[in-house]
């Protein structure tokens, strides 16, 4: 099953390797992982997507609790909750294709943000799956080019990850 | 006044009760070994290699309550001291290293000597620390201790750069820190005992399984207490011997891989199972699917969340300190006058007085050769059990834990979850320097005793008097049994050729060496041996090479599947 845990932790140099590290050593998966500094300077917050059992799970839960700098441990995926990911995508985008491209960013509700006479690169939010929507609907080889942040996500409602 | 981050480090260390510090010099630590010299307070053994220096340590923090201190240098100081920090890490062994590191200002220029002290130690610490501005030093330190003995004890690294030991700054030591993201949880809940105490009392085949967490958390009379109340079977794990008496008729001896036919049958036979500050091991439960073949409820007490079902799924969790969950329990049971159920653990008895009729670890008394067993039985009998015991990794390491019987907590000292060869000499050296007035063994086979050698130097520097019993095979004796049961005798790699004369090369380093090589000389050599009170004896007994381990659960078999003599 997949899996979005979010955590606090320390802003400590340092404190990302130890969660990357513990991830590769006990051999779970990591399909995102990303990471900011949060209002509160002393504090990143992280997001982790992840997929396994459900005792793999909790382990993974139990294990991030362990590393001394993590403050705060959830698991999103057992209540109801918001993600979102930003992609940036080069496209080609040149004679007929043009007007197509402009069309299809619209029904996304994707951003042109840059232009040049032969592409469009697009900036894109929503789930995961509506990104990877988005490049399915796309004609093959029209993709010049795409980056993804990964997900970030946050509880719905009042639910809040907070020390 | 300000003082100097060297001055602070070894004032820290004093102020924090750290008696002895074991170590070794080098470019990164020389401002703090000035002031090393310049006190008492601190003693300072030197080793002889860094490897040793952290078992040291390790082995004076099993056998007394404090944590172990270590002092290396940078880059090949720390390298050789891995070794060391990964065996108490797996043993969960409070320790606190300090690392020299190249000047801050040269991090990461491939500067001479330095390594990311930091990046090769984070998977084998508890946490770990650079110190990268000499304000942060003292309190840096003081959470180092903290979090190494608190909670799931630990080893703890606080890398400190030479820039750093040279700078000033106002000293005050913490009396205590509180950390946000570390808050361990000790009491056990209240809610969750009862419903473990009501499973217990209801059980018709009942067992109770301890591990390390007891003697790590000195819990060994709330334990007797609470296992005698109830008439219960009890095993210990390797970690855990010592935490109930050996010698009480509810003991059923090790379980596991080596463990006895009585025990490993009672645990896949058992209808309620409490495991405190136990691991479920790989080398405990066998192959898992075989275990779960028989139906049993669980209830696991361990102050580490990670560690329950983490193996083994458990039906009562129950997280907290080992001392502080069975002293409620003791205290519940006293409260309700709760008892068990008297008629199914009479017939429980009568089943495993029958398992243990089969008499596992029999072996043959009347052999021409010295048997590794009796050697052991005969140092139980010459020590009157009483002392501490500590070895290195084999046959002769399953043969003391089965049959030197363990009375008491912290008597026995072992790597068990690395299984580090060269752990026992250099961890006897520690033990004996945490207990002076005990008598200090170091159970031994020829192959791991050459691996920290050199440690006699130090003893004889420190006039350690403890007596090494070397169990000497030719053999990588475990290695040779699995090529034997497993590898069609095909014996790769694992005889000992070209030994040194172990009686000169101990005389060498000043010490006392003797070789015995027949059975009726055995209780002989040891009566002299530990006669010589203030003397290192090296006692070699050529013993006999064939024998092997039993019983013995195959890897991949479940924990009833044991090979039997
Ligand atoms: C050659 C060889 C053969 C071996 N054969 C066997 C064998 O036959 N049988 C065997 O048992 N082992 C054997 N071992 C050892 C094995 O590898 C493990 O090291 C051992 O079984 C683990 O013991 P444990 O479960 O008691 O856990 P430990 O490693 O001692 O862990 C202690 C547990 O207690 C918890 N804890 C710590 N402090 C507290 C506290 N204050 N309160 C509550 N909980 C606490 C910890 O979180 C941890 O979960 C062998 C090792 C070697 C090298
Ligand atoms: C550092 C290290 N290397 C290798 C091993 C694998 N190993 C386990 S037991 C053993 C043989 C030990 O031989 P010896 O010390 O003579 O003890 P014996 O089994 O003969 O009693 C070896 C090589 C180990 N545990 N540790
Ligand atoms: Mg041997």
């Amino acid at each position: 099953m997949r899996h979005i845990i979010s955590l606090l932790l320390e802003n400590e140099s340092g404190a990302l390797s130890r969660v990357a590290g513990l991830f590769s050593a006990r051999g779970y998966n990591i399909e995102s992982l990303t990471v900011a500094p949060t209002e509160d300077a002393t504090l990143s917050r992280m997001t982790i997507v992840t997929t396994g059992s459900d005792d793999v799970i909790e382990q993974i839960t139990k294990q991030l609790n362990k590393l001394v700098d993590v403050v705060k441990v959830v698991d999103l995926s057992e209540g109801e909750h918001i993600e979102r990911e930003l992609m940036l995508v080069k496209v080609r985008a040149s004679g007929k294709d043009r007007e197509e491209m402009k069309r299809m960013a619209d029904i996304f509700r994707g951003r042109i943000i840059d232009v040049t006479d032969k592409s469009y690169t697009i900036e894109l939010t929503g789930t995961g799956q509506k990104l990877d929507a988005f490049l399915d609907a796309l004609e093959d080889g029209a993709v010049l080019e795409t980056v993804r942040t990964g997900a970030s996500g946050i509880g719905r409602g009042e639910r809040i990850l907070k020390v | 006044m300000e003082l100097t981050g060297a001055e602070i480090t070894v004032r820290c260390l004093a102020d924090e009760g750290v008696d002895y510090i074991f170590g070794y010099p080098g470019g990164a630590v020389l401002h703090i070994y000035d002031e090393i010299f310049k006190q008492d307070r601190v003693k300072h053994i030197l080793v002889r290699h860094e490897q040793a220096a952290v078992h040291a340590a390790d082995g004076y923090a099993r056998a007394c309550e404090k944590p172990g201190c270590v002092l290396v240098t940078s880059g090949p100081g720390v390298t050789n001291a891995v070794t060391g920090i990964a065996t108490a890490y797996m043993d969960s062994i409070p320790m606190v290293i300090v690392t020299g590191q190249v000047p801050t200002h040269a991090i990461g220029q491939d500067a001479f000597q330095e390594v990311d002290t930091v990046g090769i130690t984070r998977p084998c610490v508890k946490h770990n620390f650079l110190v990268k501005d000499v304000r942060d030093l003292a309190t840096t330190i003081k959470k180092a201790f903290y979090i190494a003995t608190t909670g799931r004890p630990g080893p703890v690294l606080v890398d400190i750069p030479k820039d750093v030991t040279i700078a000033r700054t106002e000293y005050e030591y913490p009396a205590s820190v509180s950390m946000r993201s570390y808050n361990p949880v000790l009491k056990g809940h209240a809610g969750q005992i009862r419903k473990a105490l009501a499973l217990l009392t209801e059980a018709k085949r009942p067992m109770i399984y301890t591990g390390g967490g007891v003697v790590l958390g000195s819990a060994s009379a709330e334990l007797a207490q609470f296992v005698r109340n109830l008439g219960f079977p009890c095993t210990n794990t390797l970690m855990g011997l010592g935490g109930y008496p050996a010698n009480d008729p509810l003991f059923m001896g090790m379980l596991g891989m080596h463990g006895t036919y009585e025990a490993n049958m009672a645990m896949q036979h058992c209808d309620v199972l409490l495991a405190i500050g136990a691991r479920f091991d790989d080398r405990v439960i066998g192959n898992p699917k075989h275990f779960f073949q028989e139906d049993r409820r669980i209830i696991h007490v361990d102050v580490d969340p990670s560690s329950i079902s983490k193996r083994v799924r458990v039906d009562v969790p129950i997280v907290g300190d080992v001392r502080e969950v069975l002293s409620e329990m003791n205290r519940q049971l006293a409260a309700t006058g709760a008892k068990p159920d008297a008629a199914a653990l009479k017939a429980w008895w009568t089943q495993i007085e029958l398992w243990r009729a089969r008499n596992c670890l029999k072996y043959d008394r009347n052999a021409a050769i010295i048997k590794p067993q009796m050697v052991i039985e005969k140092l139980h009998e010459i020590t009157g059990g009483d002392a501490i015991v500590t070895s290195d990794v084999g046959q002769h390491q399953m043969w003391a834990a089965q049959f030197y019987r363990f009375d008491k907590p912290r008597r026995w000292i072992n790597s068990g979850g690395l299984g580090t060869m060269g752990f026992g000499l250099p961890a006897a050296l520690g033990a004996w320097l945490a207990h002076p007035e005990s008598t200090v063994v170091c159970v031994t086979g020829e192959a791991s005793i050459q691996m920290c050698i050199q440690e006699l130097s130090t003893c004889k520097q420190y006039r350690a008097p403890i007596k090494i019993v070397n169990l000497n095979n030719r053999y990588m004796g475990m290695v040779r049994q699995w090529q034997e049961f497993f590898h069609g005798n095909r014996y790769a790699e694992s005889y000992m050729d070209a030994l040194p004369d172990f009686v000169k090369l101990t005389e060498s380093y000043g010490h006392v060496g003797m070789r015995i090589e027949k059975p009726e000389d055995v209780e002989g050599a040891l009566r002299e041996a530990f006669s010589r009170k203030d003397d290192l004896v090296f006692m070699d007994f050529v013993t006999d090479q064939t024998e092997n381990v039993f019983p013995m659960v195959p890897g991949g078999k479940g924990l009833s599947e044991m090979i039997l003599v």
